[in-house]
């Protein structure tokens, strides 16, 4: 949604841009949005004790598969988001890196567990755990718990699809400059 | 064979050692030379039979360290304690990873995280930590500002 | 006698499984040299969950420490904090009530069986067949409710305390139980007639992975690694604690060793586990939950060492006090560490899809080995 820069100089007036493109492309970004977030699909990565509540939510009482969550891909080029479920040390840091850097666009993280949000139980006196996954990769959603029940899971999942339907990016959420297009 | 017979008969196979009161099993301490053979004749003497090492560690007394080793018998069910006194500046002591095989990966985790060489092991470098690693993090003396959050 | 280290000549394949990889067993790196699709050696880089629990506890009190042990090995949470509730009870001579013995027993049962399923069903996918994961996960959720009403917490419960357990039972608890215990029965035959009489199933497990006696020894395995090669090791036998030596069970042995064996040992250890609860549900005594205990918690000067039968085998737990209210030194001896050492000796000569089935009957959980 940038001004276009190439706009003839000797111009009468200003060029007043239609916030989200013109009709047709505001209303293409909608559908596109809308197929994106009801069809990622996440990569298989849990590290600890929120790994079996991630395989819980993708069980048969907790169905993640019922919001387009289907197929688990275990290779991250097929990966659209990655759920870090368990604590990030710093021998597994450059690992989660170059997970992220093979994904891609566009790509989604969520933040699961206490241990991924901030370092969790072990923030204090340990030399080997990285206090945050945020510290390795920008995060979009994070979820509290140790570990959080699946439905607090489907909950960010849901927040993630609301998020990514209503086009804003990470940055524009963080500067408040909504520019959405409904 | 209860604790007492123990007491009576391990001088036999380790001479030179010395035993503590108290605890729930028999504690033997243990020269550093003398361990290969005591612990060849721990699991080989009939009678003794300590096939089954479940614990290895050690302890870091702030002037000197020891190596603990929890011994079983699978056979007579019997329990002792081996202690070993280690010199701060240059802890080495010998392997036994021939003796009790559990001990390879035993030993490695002690070696990374105290400091401790042990001499003719088959394969001793870093095991849980990254592989370049300043220090040894489960000494008192550590001290890692950047990583460690005092509570 | 320490095996040949195997040396890589040319045309060998050097190449990496995980860290990440199907999120089953947590994340262990192998590294391993194949001869066309036969494995020369596996070499496992472990450390990618290295927590530092160990050096953490030394600044936490003794009521502070249990907590940790919950995430170890998550699985067997109550039967960590089980652990913990036992060492702080054997250094301060604390006598915990009748009621309590029984509650803590039944909850470790049903731990172990629910540790059972999801190695159930994480096996069956490692193997290829997805359904047995949905069922095993049925299951495994009914345990997960009656965790939940009584305990609070579905994964990681902090229900075990030094004097007792921290809450009294739901007043649905037995009832719930005995409604599961019903339900289990009918379900395990069924888990039988798909996996345990598969001719896939057995043709790609029996055979695979002998572990003999004597190396089962010397590796230090324990739990049912060990028991289907024949080793007795089970501590409810061997230094019975709690009101196990008042309940029947058998102590399931295997002559075996290979992996099909390790695969019965740990499906009829699930009756076992349900005949114990069966002896106990109806007959709780009335009393207290806690015994009185003082607020500030300190172990005497001296060592003190508590062993305990997890799901995995042997969890003992060596404290070095100093009479203060932390710990100067903690051990935990994890049974997973002791067991994955023994895999290299296990999968040599054996063809790739063989260490698979292999890895998966010896039940790992990889921050339990890392710490």
């Amino acid at each position: 949604m940038d001004v276009n820069p190439k706009a003839p100089a000797p111009f009468p007036g200003e060029v007043i841009q239609t916030p989200g493109g013109g009709i047709l492309v505001s209303r293409m970004d909608q559908v596109i949005n809308w197929a994106r977030s009801n069809s990622l699909w996440p990569l298989v990565f849990g590290t600890s004790c929120c790994a079996i509540e991630m395989m819980s939510t993708a069980a048969a009482k907790y169905d993640w598969s019922r919001f387009g969550f289907e197929v688990a891909r275990a290779t991250p080029r097929q990966a659209d988001v990655i759920i870090i479920a368990g604590t990030i040390v710093n021998k597994m840091a450059p690992v989660l890196k170059r997970l992220y850097d093979q994904m891609a666009e566009p790509k989604y993280v969520i933040a699961m567990g206490a241990c991924a949000t901030s370092g969790g139980p072990f923030f204090y006196n340990t030399y080997s755990v990285v206090k945050g996954a945020d510290h390795i990769i920008p995060v979009d959603v994070y979820i509290a718990g140790c570990p959080p029940r699946p439905e607090a899971l489907i909950h960010a999942m849901l927040s993630l699809q609301e998020k990514i339907k209503s086009g804003m990016t990470r940055e524009q959420i963080k500067m408040e400059k909504p520019e959405q297009s409904f | 064979m209860t604790r007492e017979e123990l007491q009576n008969s391990l001088p036999d196979l380790a001479p030179g050692a010395t035993f503590e009161e108290g605890g729930e099993w028999l504690n033997m301490n243990v020269t550093a030379e003398s361990w290969k053979a005591v612990s060849h004749a721990l699991k080989f003497t009939a009678g003794f039979d300590f096939d089954y090492l479940f614990c290895l560690t050690c302890v870091d007394w702030k002037t000197h360290l020891t190596m603990v080793y929890h011994l079983t018998s699978t056979t007579h069910r019997h329990n002792m304690v081996v202690k070993i006194k280690l010199d701060r500046t240059k802890p080495e002591v010998e392997t036994v990873c021939d003796t009790w095989r559990t001990a390879e990966f035993h030993e490695r985790e002690v070696f990374e995280l105290f400091g401790v060489v042990f001499l003719n092991h088959p394969d001793l470098r870093n095991l849980i930590l990254p592989d370049v690693w300043d220090g040894f993090p489960l000494r008192k003396d550590y001290e890692d500002p950047i990583n460690m959050i005092k509570l | 006698m320490i095996e040949e280290v195997a040396t890589t000549e040319q045309g060998d394949l050097v190449i990496n499984i995980g860290p990440q990889h199907p999120a089953t067993h947590g994340v262990l790196h192998l590294v391993i040299t194949l001869n066309g699709e036969t494995i020369k050696k596996v070499e496992p880089h472990l450390g990618y969950i290295h927590r530092s629990i160990e050096k953490m506890c030394e600044s936490l009190s003794y009521r502070q420490f249990i907590y940790v042990t919950s995430r170890m090995d998550y699985l067997s949470s109550h039967i960590n904090n089980h652990a913990c509730a036992m060492l702080v009870e054997k250094g301060m001579q604390i006598e915990i009530p009748e009621r309590a013995q029984y509650i803590r027993v039944i909850m470790d049962e049903l731990t172990r069986i629910a540790s059972h399923q999801l190695w159930w069903g994480a096996m069956g996918m490692d193997i290829g067949a997805f359904t047995p994961f949905f069922l095993a996960f049925r299951e495994r959720e009914m345990i997960n409710s009656i965790m939940e009403e009584t305990c609070g917490a579905r994964l990681t419960m902090n229900y075990m305390v030094p004097g007792g357990v921290m809450a009294d039972i739901h007043p649905n608890f037995c009832r719930t139980v005995k409604e599961f215990i019903t339900h289990f029965k009918s379900k395990i035959d069924e888990y039988d007639t798909l996996l345990t009489g598969n001719v896939i199933f057995q043709n790609r497990m029996k055979g695979v992975g002998i572990l003999s006696k004597e190396d089962a020894i010397s590796f230090g395995c324990s739990g049912p690694v060990a028991r289907a090669s024949g080793v007795k090791c089970d501590i409810r036998k061997l230094y019975p604690y709690e009101v196990y030596d008042k309940v029947n069970f058998e102590e399931i042995l295997a002559t075996e060793g290979d992996s099909f064996a390790r695969y019965n040992v740990r499906l009829l250890e699930m009756r076992e586990s349900m005949r114990i609860i069966e002896q106990l549900i109806d007959n709780i005594p009335e009393g207290d939950i806690q015994a009185k205990t003082k607020a500030v918690l300190k172990l005497p000067k001296g060592e003190f060492y508590t062993r305990i039968e997890t799901a995995r085998g042997e969890f003992g737990i060596y404290v070095v006090s100093e009479g203060g209210t932390t710990p100067y030194r903690i051990k935990f001896r994890s049974p997973g560490f002791s067991n994955l050492s023994a895999l290299d000796h296990m999968v040599r000569g054996q063809k790739l899809g063989d260490m698979v089935a292999i890895m998966g009957t010896l039940d790992l959980v990889i921050p339990d080995i890392d710490r």
